[in-house]
């Protein structure tokens, strides 16, 4: 297995080498102005970052404000003290996944130190740390990404982006949470 | 929808943060002024042990400094990940631009036409768009989130030219950013390498139910947002897309 993830690691550290390269010796092979055009387009890259700005400090300011008052985790709480009480208690360590479910669409780095936390408090092999991998995996950092690409182009009216992005979202969970029960469920 | 969102995130996290300081002040100060510590409140519950010592600080007040601090800090954050942007999306433009015109992304989006046709039905053949979505894609599912935001960055303006209104989304652009968000990825790097760190004897043990789940939310997805693209709510307002400028709009992006 040491070998297989090493093997991985050399793909992924390899690729963008190798895409790079791909692109310029197709573009020396179709006698494309490498220089010009690379600046020429480069020249773009500069407009749409300074244009995301206000979108961005739009949505990292509620994001923060709301993840300081830590509401997630005291949702998590009275979760579990209401599933022990009505005699579910094996359940209840389940909803330490829920600040981690609800943070994962807000940002990235949130969410990150949460599967950090439950993987050192529980054991990255346990159940809790293998199914909060596969939460983290499936899903994105659904309004950074939507704010940032909205903001490139300047759109503010969204129509069904959120809730079709939101829906999806939902399901991954589901489907995470599923496949860990199934596949993880009462390992330390 | 969104400004629903913005304002409720706003109140409660302040009214909470602010109700749930208030509680701890009050119910520290008595507590201290009885036994010592043990005030296991319903709220209370996560830092309360180790917080009872230092109950000269009040709750109160640090939670109003730590919500300030979020709204200031937030500001900051987002101007340095744009910064920190510029040169990503300069470089991978630049490297777009070499492929674009020596004919390379037009041959890998006639590679993946039928599905970008059943997908995208609004974004002509041919059409940029098509070539920056499919690059978007290949880098989210290798896993180069360098790569894949100028690429997506890249595509919302195309479709954008294709877009009649100024400031309301397409269903092409809905549709996109839904596949986006519920990306697929082979190789998760970042998760492997944070279990690694936390002392995994197996870190890569999770990638196949990951593959798994991911397919899950992609279809869904996809399914999802066409189904509501179809609704009397989101389709009232769709804008219209621009077809008699397709043609001179993609000389212009393809640079004359």
């Amino acid at each position: 297995m040491q070998m297989f993830f090493y093997t991985m690691e050399l793909i992924s550290a390899w690729t963008i080498p190798f895409v790079i390269l791909l692109i310029v010796v197709w573009g020396a092979i179709k006698r494309v102005p490498l220089y010009e055009s690379f600046v020429s387009g480069a020249k773009e890259g500069f407009d749409v970052a300074v244009m995301i700005i206000p979108y961005l400090v739009a949505m990292l300011f509620v994001i923060n404000v709301f993840r300081a008052s830590e509401l997630f985790g005291d949702i998590q709480w009275a979760g579990q003290w209401l599933l022990t009480r009505i005699g579910w208690g094996d359940y209840a360590d389940t909803l330490e996944l829920l600040p981690l479910a609800l943070t994962r669409p807000l940002t990235g780095s949130g969410s990150r130190a949460l599967l950090v936390s439950t993987m050192t408090e529980h054991g990255p092999d346990s159940f809790l740390g293998l199914t909060a991998s596969l939460m983290m995996g499936s899903t994105e950092t659904t309004f950074y990404v939507i704010t940032v690409y909205f903001g490139a182009v300047q759109i503010k009216k969204m129509r069904h982006t959120l809730p079709a992005c939101l829906i999806a979202d939902a399901a991954g969970m589901a489907a995470a949470i599923a496949i860990g029960y199934l596949l993880y469920f009462g390992q330390r | 929808m969104l400004n629903r969102i913005w304002f409720w995130l706003l109140l409660l996290g302040i009214l909470y943060g602010f109700g749930k300081s208030a509680y701890r002040s009050i119910t520290l100060s008595d507590a201290a002024g009885r036994s010592h510590g043990t005030s296991t409140t319903l709220l209370a519950v996560d830092e309360s042990t180790d917080d009872d010592d230092a109950s000269a600080t009040s709750p109160l007040l640090d939670t109003g400094k730590q919500l300030s601090e979020a709204a200031v800090e937030s500001a900051k954050l987002s101007v340095e990940i744009c910064l920190g942007l510029i040169g990503i999306m300069a470089l991978w433009l630049g490297l777009l631009k070499i492929a674009n015109d020596a004919g390379m992304v037009q041959a890998l989006a006639a590679l993946l036409r039928p599905a970008m046709r059943w997908l995208f039905p609004d974004v002509p053949d041919g059409h940029p768009g098509q070539a920056a979505m499919v690059m978007n894609i290949a880098a989210n599912i290798l896993g180069l989130d360098n790569a894949a935001t100028p690429f997506g960055l890249k595509a919302m303006r195309e479709l954008q030219a294709l877009n009649s209104s100024d400031d309301t989304a397409t269903d092409a652009m809905a549709t996109f950013l839904a596949i986006n968000t519920s990306s697929v990825t082979l190789v998760p790097v970042t998760i492997i390498a944070l279990r690694a760190a936390a002392g995994s004897s197996d870190a890569t043990r999770p990638m196949a139910g990951m593959i798994l789940a991911t397919c899950v939310s992609t279809i869904v997805a996809i399914v999802a947002v066409k189904a509501l693209a179809r609704t009397k709510r989101f389709s009232a307002d769709r804008p219209r897309t621009i077809t008699a400028l397709t043609t001179a709009n993609e000389s212009l992006s393809r640079g004359e």
